[in-house]
């Protein structure tokens, strides 16, 4: 296959971004400015007061927090580059929450815990080697831009794993199951790419 | 494990004018592969220097045409790639492509129904697919298609839907103009809300497999207006053509 292939007649309309911002946007992507909206169904509301978010699976004990219980760990703020697989990006985007590592400190891991799937109260699901979420690389946010999460982009919390496709950054999250095995979640059996690194790439199954 | 789906070079077979702002594009593909009606395709626009544009594109055409895939497009102002395909791209040019992609906005005639469909502007192209497929498979399950467009020279494909809907295959279509309506106008007039879909959907009893695709708050709009009529969330999938607007 020709790859570099040129169109005929296409320019492109590029930002007049600066070179280092360039830099930030994966190959195939392009930055907005707004933050477009995608999901496989409905917007769930979710009552704050029947709401919890859990850890479980490979865990000695599994641990659960209601929201007020989950207003008090400690929280940071996060500014991260965001990539979705529909090819925009959105740069510095800013949020709170609390990191996974955090929300670790709380169980202890069973050795064999590999991977994690993480789930939401409607049966979304999503999965990812464990290292991915570890050592600063995830946060479960329930702030974006100083606001509280709007149910559309995930509220009440979303998981953010920014340096994977965005469908990984699970909305309405409610909690993580530790894995010793690998199990595709919703968009990974549907054709979508089972880790979704966006530098490589991987969008779709086998790329 | 799976193959790579491969990026194959499509030549733009004809070009077709469906309103003011849409054109269809009838792709010719070396490598074509039989696609399930809902499904897209990834386009890639390359300049001499490597700068590279990617957009997804739904398919328009029924999996039993084969050989071809027919991509329909509006026109965004100031849009980077769908400008590019109306005032530059011709009959006879070349274009990256890959696909089909996507596992999950997809009807296929063995999936039954009752189907309520919904679309918004451009949202309709994977609907059309659809009501293609269910036409070539002859399938006979009772289908309504909802379709909300500014004006009545801005609805899609509008000939073959009244067609399909008078072949008496059990396929009704309900129109909305949100702009502007021509003087005899008998459909809505208004943007899609609890009450339009509780008449459309009625009929198809209490839980249609509903497939809704268009603008961000229309989807939005469509799906929240359904749950409010009882049809279960896991009956309603959505897919959303951007921009934001929340
Ligand atoms: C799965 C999928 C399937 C799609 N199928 C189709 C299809 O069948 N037909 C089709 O026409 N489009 C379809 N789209 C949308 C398409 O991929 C592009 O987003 C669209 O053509 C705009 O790209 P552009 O390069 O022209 O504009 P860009 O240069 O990306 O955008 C220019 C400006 O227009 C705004 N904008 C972007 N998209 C829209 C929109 N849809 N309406 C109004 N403003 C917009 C942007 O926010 C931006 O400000 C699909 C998208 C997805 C994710």
């Amino acid at each position: 296959m020709a790859n570099e292939f040129v169109t005929r007649g296409f320019v492109g309309k590029r930002q007049a971004s600066s070179a280092t911002k360039t830099q930030r946007i994966p190959p195939g992507q392009h930055e907005v400015k707004d933050f477009p909206v995608l999901s496989a169904g409905p917007t769930p509301r979710v009552a704050l007061d029947r709401w919890s978010f859990t850890i479980e699976g490979f865990v000695r004990e599994k641990v659960s927090w209601n929201w007020d219980e989950f207003l008090k760990l400690p929280a940071q703020q996060f500014t991260v580059d965001i990539h979705c697989v529909t090819t925009w990006s959105k740069l510095d985007t800013r949020w709170t929450g609390v990191s996974v590592d955090t929300l670790l400190e709380h169980v202890e891991l069973d050795p064999r815990a590999a991977f994690v799937t993480a789930y939401t109260f409607e049966g979304y699901t999503t999965n990812m080697p464990l290292p991915d979420i570890l050592n600063g690389r995830a946060f479960v946010a329930y702030e974006y831009d100083g606001l509280p999460l709007a149910a559309a982009h995930g509220g009440p919390v979303r998981l953010v794993v920014p340096h994977l496709y965005f469908w990984k950054s699970a909305k309405w999250v409610t909690g993580l199951r530790l894995m010793d095995k690998d199990r595709s979640g919703f968009w990974e059996s549907a054709g979508y790419n089972n880790h979704g690194d966006p530098w490589k790439e991987e969008r779709y199954t086998g790329d | 494990m799976n193959l790579p789906l491969q990026w194959q070079l499509a030549t733009i077979a004809a070009v077709r004018s469906e309103t003011p702002e849409v054109k269809t594009f009838s792709l010719h593909l070396p490598d074509w592969m039989r696609h399930r009606a809902g499904q897209h395709y990834d386009l890639r626009l390359r300049a001499a220097d490597g700068y590279e544009a990617q957009r997804s594109y739904s398919i328009a055409s029924a999996p039993e045409t084969e050989g071809q895939v027919q991509l329909t497009i509006e026109k965004i102002n100031d849009g980077e790639v769908s400008s590019f395909l109306h005032e530059v791209a011709v009959v006879g040019d070349r274009i990256e492509v890959r696909g089909p992609i996507g596992g999950y906005f997809v009807w296929e005639a063995a999936l039954g129904g009752p189907l309520l469909l919904i679309g918004g502007g451009s949202g309709v192209v994977p609907l059309m697919a659809m009501l293609r497929h269910r036409a070539a498979a002859g399938s006979r399950v009772p289908t309504r298609l909802l379709l909300s467009a500014r004006s009545y020279d801005d609805l899609i494909y509008r000939e073959e839907l009244d067609a399909l809907a008078a072949d008496g295959s059990g396929f009704e279509v309900f129109y909305t103009l949100t702009r502007s309506q021509p003087s005899d106008w008998h459909g809505y007039s208004r943007r899609i809300d609890a009450a339009m879909l509780a008449t459309v959907a009625g009929p198809l009893g209490r839980t249609p497999l509903c497939y809704i695709c268009g603008p961000t708050l229309l989807v939005e709009a469509a799906a929240n207006g359904l749950a409010e009529i009882g049809v279960p969330a896991n009956r309603i999938r959505t897919e959303r053509f951007g921009p934001s607007g929340s």
